[in-house]
C-alpha cells in the first residue's frame, strides 16, 4: 500500500476549475475598500511636488497616501519594501502614492488624477560588458562565491588544440503568473491579517513583521491557493507592504490591492539580462582542458540581487582548468529577483550552446562530447555525486527522440519549405532542502490531519503531501487530510528552489514517525505529534543535483525565417517521483517556459525612459499553445538514498534549464545560423537563409 | 478609468445623432480595443453609445458580391461558407487575427477601426503625437520592431494592426457609413489615412459617423491568399503580412491585387507592385521586381530594417504559391 508513485488527481482541481477556490484578492470579507498605486514617471530624481487634492475630493476616495502622510516604517533596510518613506525616485514605475477608495474603479481613476513633479537626475539603465563601473558582489544568490578558479584557464586556452570563445546574451525576462500579485489586508485588534498570494506564508510574515516592527505572532498570512509565481512571489514585494500600510491606516476595514499586469513589470521582480563570455578549450578527441565563464548582469541601485549565473558551469563538466566570475552593474532600474531557476536557467544557455559549437568544431556528436567530459566527482567540491545520471538521460532521450543516424551537417534538410534540424542540451538543478520546517500530525475523528505552513503555488502540494503522509503513517491516502497555506500552521520553508516537496515531505515523514513512536498504530482521538527538519549530514559528503537532457526539433521557414519548434523532449533523473501526474505538469511547464525563453520572451527596456515598454501580454510574448504542439517529459527511475529520507529531488525548475540551448542548437542545425543572443527571432536568422 | 455614462439607443440613427452632438461620446461595439483604452487612460470619453445591436449581423448577397453587416462577429464572418469559398484571403485574415475569444467579440465594423498597438501610444507616461498631438513621437529612436517602413512621417511611425483590413483593401471592398447628414460609401483603401502631421486621425470618418456595413464586390478571378508573418504561431500582430489575389493564364499574370499589413499607418495597397505584375511572366524574377518597385519608397527605422527583405521574401513566397 504505497501512495507515492500514484498519478492521483489534484485534490484542489475541482475547486479551481469551478471557481470555488478563493485567491487572495477574492477573499470574502465585509465591506472591503480598494487600493491603486501611483507610479513614478521618471527613472531617477526627487519629487518636488505631489498633487493629491483632485483625487482626494473624488466621491468614494477614502485616502491618498504619499511620502508626506505614510507611516514611518520600523525597518527601511530593504529599500524595495521601504515604500513611501521619502521623496527619492530610484526607478521609473516606483510607487509614489497609494489611493484607497470605495471601489477599485474609483481608486484607479483617482490614481490617474494624482500628479507629481520631479527634479530629474540623469538616469542610467543600459547594461553592457564595457562599463567601467562593474563590480564584484560579495556573494551571488543565495550565498555562492562570486568568483572561482582552478588551474590556469588562460594558459590552457592558449595551448588547447581546439577552442571556442564566444559571448552569449540572455534577455530581461518577467515572470507573468496568471494570478497577479494581490493582497487582502485587515488590521484589527493590533493584529494584521494578510490574505496574500505568496509562495511562503512564514517567510512573508517574517519580512512584513520586520518592516512594521511587529512581533511575528501579530501577523497572520493566509494563502490556500496561488495562481502561479515562478519565484516572483517567493518574498514580498512593495505591493504587500502597501496593502498592510493601507490596512493599518484604516483599522477594521479590509483593503484589497491587486497589481495590474503593467505594474507587475516594475514591481514584481524580474530576471536580469546576462552577458556571458564563455571559453572552452579541448583536445582533438573532445576532452575539455579549460572552461571559463565570465558573467555580466544588472541589479538595481537600491537593492542588490546577484543572480548566480556562472554557478552551474562550475560543476557540470570535468576540466582541469576552470574559472568563473560574476560582475554587476547597479542601474536605475526595478529590483531584479527570482525567476524559475535563477542562475541555472540563463547560466546553462552559454555553456550548452558552447558545447554544441565545440562538438561541431570537433566533428563529434554533441551527446558524445558531453559523455567524454562526464566528471567522476563534483569538479567544484571534489565530493561524489549522491546520484548523477546525466549520461543515462542523454542516451534515453536520444533513443526516444530518434537521434541516432542524425546527419550533423547544418542547413541541409528541407521539408515543405521549412529547414529542419535537431538539438540537444543538458540540464542540471541542485537538490536542496531547508532545515527548520515543522509538520504536525493529529488523529481526529478516525482520520489523520497533517498541518504545515507550506504553499501550493500550483505545483500540487495539496495532493502530494497527503501521499507522503499516507505512506509514512502506513494508511490509505484517502484517510489523510492536509492543511496548508496559513501561518496558523507550523512554520515551513518557501515554495522555491525546487525544495518544497523535499523539505515539507521530510518534515511530514519525521512527524509521522514521531506520531507512531508515541501513539503506536491505535491512537486516541486528539493525539498529535510534530517534528522539525534538521540538517542532512549527507550534504557534507555528497554533491546533490538533479539532471536532465533536453531535445528539440526546430523548423525555420526558408522564405520568411519564422521559427517553430514542433517537438520538445526531455528526460530527467530527479530522484523518486511522488506523483507522475503533477510531476509531468511541472516538467512540461518548465520546458514550455524554456521554449518561450528561447523564441519569444524579451522585456524591452527603453533606455530613454528607463522602463519596459512592452509591458503587457500582447507585446511581451510568451509561448502560446500553438507554439508548443508536442512537449514530452520522461524520467528515469532514479534512487538516491542520500538526498533525504524520501529520495525525492526537486522538479519545479529543472525543466526550464537547458531548453533554450537545445532550441538554439536545433536552429543552428536547421539553418547554419548560430544565434547567441536570446530570443531567437526571425530577423536574426533571415540573413542566413538561402 | 474616468467615469462615463452608458447609452443603449434603439436605433442606429439615434446613436449617430447622440455621438455627433457630443464631442466626448464614442461608439461601443465589441469593445475589444476600446475597453483596453479606457483602462489604460488612452481615451477618456464621457459617454459610451452602444451600437452592438444596432447594425446588421447578417451577411447578404448582392450583385454577385456580399454585404457584411457591421455587427457580424469576426468568428462568424470567418466561418461563413460563402466567405470561405469565394474570399479565402478574407477568411484567412480573420483566422490569423487575435485569439478565439477576441474573434468572438470583435465585429466587422469595429475591427478596421482598432487603433495602433505602438507601445508608446499604449503607455500614457510616454509622449505620443497620436494620443497627444504635438507631444512628440517616442517610437522614433525607440522600440520599432512593429513599426512602419512605408508612408510614415516624422510625427508618427505607427502601424495599423488589423489583419481583416489588409484583406479588405486587396479585395476592393467598400465601407457604408451612416453620419449625421446621411449615408455615404467610402472605398476601403480610402478609409484609413497616412499620419502626415495629423497622426491623431486614423481614418477619414468624421466624429459621429458609424460604419454600418462592408460591401465586397464579386470575387475576382484567380487565386487568393493571406499570409501573416509573426513572432509566434498565434495571438501576435503581424511583423509583415500580405493579402494577394493573382490571376495567371499561360504563365502570364492577367491581374493582381496586393495589400500589405504591419508596414504602414494603413493597410497598404501595393499599386506599384500590381502594375509590375500585370502582363508580366509569372516568375520569381517578376515577383521580386514587383516587391522592389513597391519597396523602393520604404524608409525603415533603426530596428526594423529587416522588414524590407522580409516583406520582399514573403510577397515572392505568396505569389509563387498562387501562380
Amino acid at each position: 500500500m504505497t501512495a507515492i508513485g500514484k498519478p492521483l488527481v489534484r485534490r484542489d482541481g475541482a475547486r479551481k476549475v469551478t471557481g470555488a477556490a478563493t485567491y487572495a484578492y477574492e477573499t470574502p470579507v465585509d465591506a472591503p475598500v480598494f487600493c491603486h498605486p501611483v507610479q513614478a514617471t521618471v527613472a531617477r530624481g526627487r519629487i518636488t511636488a505631489i498633487h493629491t487634492a483632485e483625487a482626494e475630493v473624488l466621491d468614494g476616495v477614502l485616502d491618498v497616501i504619499t511620502f508626506r502622510t505614510a507611516e514611518r516604517l520600523a525597518s527601511t533596510e530593504d529599500r524595495e519594501l521601504a515604500v513611501l518613506q521619502d521623496r527619492e525616485v530610484a526607478f521609473r514605475g516606483q510607487v509614489i502614492g497609494l489611493v484607497i477608495a470605495r471601489t477599485s474603479e474609483i481608486a484607479r481613476h483617482a490614481a490617474e488624477l494624482v500628479f507629481a513633479t520631479y527634479a530629474e537626475t540623469a538616469h542610467d539603465t543600459e547594461l553592457s560588458a564595457d562599463r567601467d563601473d562593474l563590480y564584484a558582489p560579495e556573494k551571488v544568490n543565495p550565498a555562492f562565491p562570486t568568483d572561482t578558479g582552478t588551474g590556469d584557464v588562460d594558459a590552457a586556452m592558449a595551448s588547447a588544440e581546439v577552442t571556442v570563445e564566444r559571448t552569449y546574451r540572455t534577455a530581461m525576462y518577467h515572470n507573468n503568473p496568471l494570478e497577479p500579485h494581490a493582497t487582502t489586508a485587515l488590521w484589527d485588534n493590533d493584529s494584521l491579517t494578510l490574505w496574500d498570494s505568496t509562495q511562503g506564508v512564514h517567510p512573508s510574515r517574517k519580512a512584513i513583521a520586520k518592516v512594521f516592527g511587529l512581533p511575528p505572532e501579530r501577523v497572520r498570512v493566509v494563502c490556500p491557493f496561488v495562481g502561479g509565481g515562478f519565484g516572483s512571489k517567493g518574498l514580498p514585494h512593495a505591493n504587500v507592504v502597501l496593502a498592510a500600510m493601507a490596512a493599518r491606516a484604516h483599522p477594521g476595514r479590509p483593503v484589497k490591492l491587486a497589481l495590474t499586469r503593467q505594474q507587475m513589470f516594475a514591481l514584481a521582480g524580474y530576471r536580469t539580462p546576462t552577458i556571458q563570455r564563455m571559453r572552452l578549450g579541448a583536445t582533438r578527441d573532445g576532452r575539455l582542458t579549460a572552461l571559463g565563464l565570465d558573467v555580466v548582469e544588472q541589479t538595481s541601485r537600491i537593492k542588490e540581487f546577484a543572480e548566480q549565473t556562472a554557478v552551474p558551469a562550475r560543476m557540470m563538466y570535468a576540466a582541469p582548468n576552470r574559472g568563473t566570475t560574476h560582475r554587476l552593474a547597479a542601474l536605475d532600474v526595478p529590483v531584479p529577483s527570482w525567476m524559475r531557476a535563477p542562475g541555472e536557467c540563463p547560466g546553462m544557455f552559454g555553456p550548452e550552446v558552447a558545447m554544441d559549437e565545440l562538438a561541431y568544431e570537433l566533428g563529434l556528436d554533441p551527446i558524445e562530447l558531453r559523455v567524454r567530459n562526464e566528471p567522476g566527482v563534483d569538479p567544484e567540491s571534489g565530493r561524489p555525486f549522491s546520484s548523477r545520471h546525466l549520461v543515462e538521460c542523454l542516451r534515453e532521450g536520444a533513443r526516444r527522440f530518434g537521434w541516432d543516424g542524425r546527419d550533423p551537417r547544418p542547413g541541409v534538410r528541407r521539408e515543405d519549405g521549412w529547414l529542419t534540424g535537431t538539438g540537444v542540451a543538458a540540464s542540471v538543478y541542485p537538490s536542496s532542502s531547508r532545515a527548520g520546517t515543522t509538520a504536525l500530525v493529529r488523529f481526529s475523528g478516525g482520520r489523520y490531519a497533517v498541518e504545515i505552513g507550506a504553499a501550493d503555488l500550483g505545483t500540487g502540494a495539496w495532493t502530494v503531501l497527503p501521499q507522503i503522509a499516507a505512506d509514512a503513517l502506513d494508511v490509505p491516502v484517502e484517510e489523510v487530510d492536509v492543511a496548508l497555506g496559513d501561518t496558523a500552521y507550523p512554520v515551513a520553508a518557501v515554495a522555491g528552489g525546487s525544495m518544497g516537496t523535499a523539505t515539507w515531505g521530510s518534515a511530514i515523514v519525521e512527524a509521522a514517525r514521531a506520531f507512531r513512536d508515541k501513539f503506536g498504530r491505535d491512537p486516541d482521538d486528539g493525539d498529535e505529534a510534530d517534528a522539525t527538519t534538521g540538517d542532512n549530514p549527507a550534504r557534507e559528503k555528497y554533491a546533490m543535483y538533479a539532471f536532465g537532457a533536453q531535445f528539440a526539433e526546430a523548423r525555420v521557414h526558408a522564405d520568411t525565417g519564422e521559427i517553430r519548434v514542433p517537438r520538445l523532449l526531455g528526460v530527467f533523473a530527479a530522484g523518486r517521483i511522488v506523483n507522475p501526474r503533477t510531476a509531468r505538469s511541472q516538467f512540461l511547464g518548465g520546458m514550455t517556459m524554456g521554449l518561450s525563453m528561447a523564441l519569444h520572451e524579451d522585456s524591452v527596456l527603453d533606455p530613454r525612459f528607463g522602463h519596459v515598454v512592452n509591458h503587457d501580454l500582447a507585446e511581451y510574448h510568451i509561448a502560446v499553445n500553438a507554439d508548443a504542439p508536442d512537449v514530452q517529459a520522461h524520467w528515469l527511475d532514479e534512487e538516491d538514498p542520500h538526498v533525504n529520507a524520501l529520495g525525492v529531488k526537486g522538479i519545479g525548475e529543472i525543466g526550464i534549464v537547458g531548453t533554450a540551448a537545445a532550441v538554439a542548437n536545433a536552429v543552428f542545425h536547421a539553418t547554419g545560423a548560430r544565434i547567441r543572443d536570446l530570443p531567437i527571432t526571425l530577423d536574426k536568422v533571415l540573413p542566413a537563409l538561402p | 478609468m474616468k467615469p462615463f455614462s452608458y447609452d443603449a439607443p434603439a436605433d442606429a440613427a439615434t446613436a449617430v445623432r447622440t455621438v455627433a452632438a457630443d464631442p466626448s461620446a464614442v461608439f461601443l461595439a465589441g469593445g475589444t480595443n476600446l475597453l483596453d483604452h479606457l483602462k489604460l487612460g488612452i481615451t477618456r470619453p464621457a459617454r459610451l453609445v452602444d451600437v452592438t445591436n444596432l447594425t446588421s449581423t447578417e451577411i447578404t448577397e448582392h450583385d454577385g458580391g456580399l454585404s457584411i453587416g457591421a455587427g457580424v462577429p469576426n468568428s462568424d464572418l470567418a466561418a461563413d461558407p460563402r466567405v470561405r469559398s469565394r474570399y479565402p484571403a478574407l477568411a484567412e485574415s480573420l483566422l490569423a487575427g487575435a485569439s478565439g475569444p477576441l474573434r468572438n467579440m470583435a465585429t466587422t465594423g469595429g475591427n478596421p477601426l482598432q487603433r495602433t498597438r505602438c507601445v508608446y501610444f499604449q503607455d500614457v507616461t510616454t509622449p505620443c503625437n497620436k494620443r497627444t498631438p504635438g507631444s512628440g513621437c517616442s517610437a522614433i529612436g525607440g522600440y520599432t520592431r512593429y513599426h512602419a517602413i512605408l508612408g510614415a512621417s516624422e510625427h508618427c511611425v505607427a502601424t495599423h494592426p488589423s489583419d481583416l483590413a489588409v484583406a479588405l483593401a486587396a479585395l476592393d471592398a467598400s465601407v457604408r457609413v451612416l453620419g449625421p447628414h446621411g449615408e455615404r460609401t467610402i472605398p476601403f483603401t480610402e478609409l484609413h489615412r497616412l499620419p502626415g502631421d495629423t497622426p491623431q486621425r486614423d481614418t477619414v470618418l468624421e466624429h459621429g459617423e458609424l460604419i454600418t456595413a462592408i460591401d465586397l464586390p464579386a470575387p475576382p478571378a484567380g487565386r487568393q491568399r493571406y499570409r501573416k508573418v509573426r513572432d509566434r504561431a498565434s495571438y501576435a500582430f503581424a511583423l509583415v503580412s500580405v493579402a494577394a489575389l493573382l490571376d495567371v493564364a499561360n504563365e502570364t499574370v492577367r491581374d493582381a491585387r496586393i495589400a500589405f499589413g504591419g508596414v504602414a499607418h494603413k493597410p497598404w495597397r501595393a499599386w506599384q507592385a500590381e502594375d509590375v505584375l500585370r502582363g508580366a511572366p509569372a516568375t520569381d524574377a517578376t515577383f521580386r521586381a514587383a516587391a522592389g518597385a513597391e519597396l523602393a519608397q520604404a524608409r525603415p527605422l533603426p530596428g526594423n530594417e529587416f522588414k524590407v527583405p522580409l516583406l520582399t521574401r514573403t510577397l515572392v513566397s505568396v505569389l509563387r504559391e498562387l501562380s
